[in-house]
């Protein structure tokens, strides 16, 4: 046991290093731009005065890594700052939009993981049948397919023909739970599909790779039914694997909530980042990079440490 | 990304191709005919695309940018495919933005190919603490998404097709290099290299002419799979609105452009998307293709 806490541990202080090493760079991107932020931001014919004014608001006067020290034990007591377009506080700005997007987030995972798992052993159960190669083209087709693009296809059919669900999802704090996820239905589905394929497909190889081994040809052997075999014995091996698959594609998920949110005109942190990119809006899109690479940092790390933990040879040493 | 955890070990199997010199275009020719339905659609449907990439001025009727109608004409006569939110013809539109959009990411990911393989390379040849550097560098890039940090770079240096290059053709690099590190360790340590480095030959030759023939194939691979990756993205960003911009025609932004189109149930705006999604369809089974030929996988794993 003692080697698996020093590994998790280890872990856990190489994702804490990432994340200072990520923050860094964040940071450090405004050092990148060449000539001056404030006049950038202002304009050239900005008067001398107002760029003063404007430099000692964003602390630009201090030297950089007094300035860096700031932010980062700011944004450790959730001060991001304030917003160069609208002079809020970004903490408020970032508030509920984070927690409308985690909601997204989890609403599709509850969709997503059950739909692929179950799927990816069929197809390993029937492989090479029909079945199996038909799922497998449709996987293949759905990872080049650009996430607008299954979202506008999902509004057409749903939204536009059938009209069942609505074409934007405006949710506030103040709905009803039913409401949300009545709203959220077509956003969720648009990424369902976008991570299916994937984690259909590792659940898929995983499964297939065990079935090679010498304990399932014996399960055979025995004349179990082939059904038994996967779920019974092939199954509770190939869970560590496709628990980090899993952990992975969640962490992809963070990512195209980007543009789905977009599409939807879902009040996330996604399309708060995307306006504020468009605006060239800095601290903002500082604050909102910092919290999904953060998310991302972390799903990634525990997919390391899933892998870790549920590894049999650490978990019994001799 | 989860996907590159896969492509890598996709792309890493390729080089178990065997080294036979053969006579490589009676060879081609006969792949190709024994070729799988869905790779010869695939080549078809990126032959189209280059040739339509190729002789937009040609096939088009219009030009590039000109107002020639109404704001959202129907399909008819004069305008095939109607025009889009300014009065320009979609079809003229459609076809240049194959032109700008695949023209766009084929010259990211050679940039990126370029970087990352070069560094990779030298990594794998140097070794010792320029890989040292150099990995650790490359591991704390890729603990951002892409999308994220592009997001990021692009509100610094602002949106223009240059800056978009050079920032995913850098921010992409960085897989390149993981790739071409780790399949350049394995020959570096070969025989071969050795007597090369022995008989004096500088740096540059033992990269390119000693490595980089040997480990060919599954750069060709991961070159597929990333040009997916970086046309999605940059579509992605465009659509976005902070990728290419106006008046270049552009598949990603031409949908943004027309979205109010599609509540009124009209596909006319998905023609750009599904321009897009059928070539990362096409180059996708032809990867595939490749992938199980040279990998001499019969089931894939």
């Amino acid at each position: 046991m003692g080697k698996l806490i020093t590994l998790v541990i280890q872990r856990l202080g190489l994702g804490l290093l990432t994340l200072l090493a990520v923050s860094l760079i964040i940071f450090l991107g405004v050092e990148l731009l060449p000539g001056d932020i404030a006049t950038e931001i202002l304009g050239q014919d900005a008067l001398p005065e107002t760029v003063e004014v404007f430099r000692r608001e964003l602390g630009l006067d201090k030297p950089p890594h007094i300035r860096y020290i700031d932010w980062v034990l700011g944004v450790i007591q959730g001060d991001f700052g304030t917003s160069f377009a609208n002079q809020r506080e970004i903490s408020d700005l970032i508030g509920f939009r984070l927690a409308n997007t985690l909601f997204l987030a989890l609403m599709t995972s509850a969709i997503a993981v059950p739909f692929s798992l179950v799927c990816g052993v069929l197809a390993a159960l029937y492989r090479n049948s029909l079945y199996d190669r038909a799922i497998n083209t449709f996987t293949l087709t759905s990872i080049s397919f650009p996430e607008f693009f299954i979202a506008y296809i999902l509004i057409i059919m749903f939204s536009q023909q059938l009209g069942w669900f609505p074409s934007l999802s405006n949710v506030d704090m103040d709905m009803p739970l039913w409401e949300r996820i009545y709203k959220c239905l077509l956003p969720a589905a648009t990424m369902t599909l976008a991570v299916f394929a994937h984690m259909m497909r590792q659940t898929r190889a995983a499964i297939i790779n065990l079935l090679a081994s010498p304990y399932i040809e014996m399960a055979n052997l025995k004349g179990l039914q082939r059904f038994r075999v996967v779920v019974h014995h092939a199954l509770p091996n190939a869970w560590a694997p496709i628990a980090t698959v899993i952990a992975l594609n969640l962490a992809y998920l963070v990512v195209s909530v980007v543009v789905v949110e977009v599409v939807f005109v879902y009040p996330g942190l996604g399309q708060l980042m995307v306006d504020s990119v468009i605006v060239r809006d800095l601290p903002v899109v500082q604050a909102c990079s910092l919290v999904f690479a953060a998310t991302y940092i972390l799903l990634n790390l525990t997919a390391d440490l899933i892998s870790i933990v549920t590894n049999p040879r650490l978990l019994h040493p001799k | 990304m989860s996907d590159e955890v896969e492509e890598d070990a996709r792309s890493a199997d390729a080089i178990a191709i065997p080294l036979a010199d053969r006579d490589w275009k009676r060879d081609m020719w006969r792949d190709l005919k024994k070729a799988p339905l869905t790779a010869k659609f695939g080549i078809l449907v990126i032959a189209s695309y280059v040739f339509v990439a190729l002789f937009a001025p040609v096939l088009t009727p219009y030009g590039e940018s000109e107002i020639v109608g109404s704001e959202f004409d129907v399909w008819g006569d004069k305008f095939i495919l109607g025009t889009d939110n300014l009065g320009r013809d979609m079809l003229t539109r459609l076809i240049y933005g194959a032109r700008n959009t695949l023209g766009i990411a084929f010259l990211t990911t050679l940039l990126a190919f370029a970087v990352g393989g070069c560094l990779g390379l030298l990594a794998s040849i140097l070794r010792g603490w320029v890989d040292q550097v150099l990995s650790r560098i490359v591991d704390i890039f890729m603990a951002i998404p892409v999308l994220i940090f592009a997001l990021v770079l692009l509100t610094i240096f602002g949106s223009n097709a240059q800056n978009l290059i050079i920032i995913i053709a850098l921010l992409d690099s960085t897989r390149v290099f993981r790739l071409c590190r780790a399949v350049g360790m394995n020959v570096a340590v070969m025989d071969f290299v050795e007597v090369a480095k022995l008989r004096g030959e500088g740096l540059p030759w033992i990269m390119f002419r000693e490595i980089l023939p040997n480990i060919l194939p599954p750069l060709v691979v991961e070159f597929g799979l990333r040009f997916c990756f970086v046309f999605l993205l940059i579509a992605a960003l465009s659509f976005l609105g902070v990728g290419i911009q106006p008046p270049t025609a552009d598949w990603g932004s031409m949908v943004r452009d027309n979205a109010t189109l599609i509540t009124y149930g009209d596909i006319t705006p998905l023609l750009p998307a599904a321009a897009i999604a059928l070539l990362t369809v096409g180059v996708n089974f032809v990867v595939d293709w490749f992938l199980h030929k040279t990998s001499g996988l019969r089931d894939d794993h």
